[in-house]
């Protein structure tokens, strides 16, 4: 014990009042998530408007909490919601189950399903909590049209998928853009 | 209080029930209520980093006598559910449930014979935290949305039964939206 160590307390103190503050300023200063992170979730679309659910349920499969529901139904050539034979009719997750695993987005086959970066989801009311498909689809980016329309990109589904990019960017994407667009791209 | 019990339905006291609304917001104590991993957040969002003393909410309380908001954060169990209730009822008038998590919230991936499918089972809940388990910026959110719900709570039963009657319901917008400082954002 020296003389100055109650000193040094004191000397901790007020380097202190020098540092940088670590506290995040959260809702003044929104939190910029990883870009990965595993937040709300989104149906995209293909780059003419179409979407790319074709309501295969694995997702549904996948999910280990059963937060997913898929009811598919078949396209006909007046009434086209996605390119091929079927697509997601009804469209729910609720997200007073879901866990944020990721295991649905793994076993999407069209990668129709993938996450945003939104996280703020909190309500009072579980019903409010089940997202519909109107809410978790991808919002109409320029040079998209709502469907029901037929099929713009391609004569049919295989034209969709393995021509896929350049399609996109015969449709005005540009290069380096990807159509997985959330709100906040949008918005730009 | 009592008097708004005897006021007629033409005196209202607006000014005061904003008045006993704010102190009820900004100084809401919570109860720590933590059963899983989503009470981690919640220790790191009492932490310097995320700060909940910013809102107010000073010190976790360890007893409920003298909490305003339990947090139920992770999964009750058939077991704890009874010890649950108790706390809820030890605590005084007026309380608060915020149910992080989805385990609180419906039992989340355990859907199983041991876990209670939802805590608002036992309690009624105000407001729902999904999330597994939520950031600690997702509990700050829900925090805050239940401030704006308490902000619109109405002083009494007269005042109750007006806003009833009109079928209000809060508008619940996302925290970084409307604390967004002015000026700035699109």
């Amino acid at each position: 014990m020296g003389m100055l160590d109650p000193l040094k307390g004191f000397g901790v103190t007020l380097s202190t009042m020098f540092k940088k503050v670590a506290t995040e300023e959260y809702p003044e200063v929104k939190k910029v998530t990883a870009p990965r992170y595993h937040g709300r979730h989104q149906l995209n679309r293909h780059p003419d408007g179409l979407e790319k659910c074709v309501g295969c349920e694995l997702c549904a499969w996948a999910c280990p909490a059963d937060a997913i529901f898929v009811e598919g139904g078949d396209n006909t050539d007046e009434e086209r919601y996605s390119p091929g034979e079927r697509y997601g009719k009804d469209y729910q997750i609720n997200y007073l189950r879901c866990i944020g695993c990721g295991l649905c987005i793994e076993a999407c086959p069209t990668r129709s399903l993938t996450m945003t970066n939104e996280f703020e989801l909190a309500d009072d009311d579980r019903r409010r909590l089940i997202y519909t498909k109107e809410q978790l689809l991808a919002p109409l980016l320029p040079g998209m049209e709502a469907p029901p329309h037929p099929m713009r990109l391609g004569e049919n589904e295989q034209d969709y998928y393995v021509h896929g990019p350049e399609l996109a960017r015969r449709a005005g994407v540009p290069e380096g853009r990807i159509v997985e667009t959330g709100t906040e791209e949008a918005g730009r | 209080m009592g008097l708004e019990e005897k006021l007629p339905n033409g005196i209202l006291l607006t000014t005061v029930e904003k008045l006993v609304n704010w102190s009820r917001k900004t100084s809401m104590w919570p109860a720590t209520f933590g059963l899983a991993c989503c009470a981690i957040e919640m220790m790191t969002t009492g932490g310097s980093r995320y700060d909940i003393a910013r809102f107010g909410m000073e010190r976790f309380s360890a007893t409920p006598r003298q909490a305003d908001l339990m947090i139920v954060a992770g999964r009750v169990s058939n077991k704890m559910a009874p010890v649950l209730r108790q706390i809820y009822d030890q605590m005084p008038e007026p309380r608060w449930v915020l149910s992080m998590g989805v385990c609180a919230s419906s039992g989340g991936m355990f859907n199983n014979y041991a876990i209670v499918q939802g805590v608002d089972h036992v309690v009624p809940v105000d407001i729902y935290l999904p999330g597994c388990p939520p950031r600690p910026e997702m509990l700050l959110d829900a925090i805050l949305k239940l401030h704006a719900k308490v902000m619109d709570e109405p002083l009494g039963p007269a005042r109750a039964a007006l806003k009833a009657e009109r079928g209000e319901r809060t508008e619940l917008i996302p925290s970084s939206v409307r604390y967004a400082p002015r000026g700035a954002g699109k």
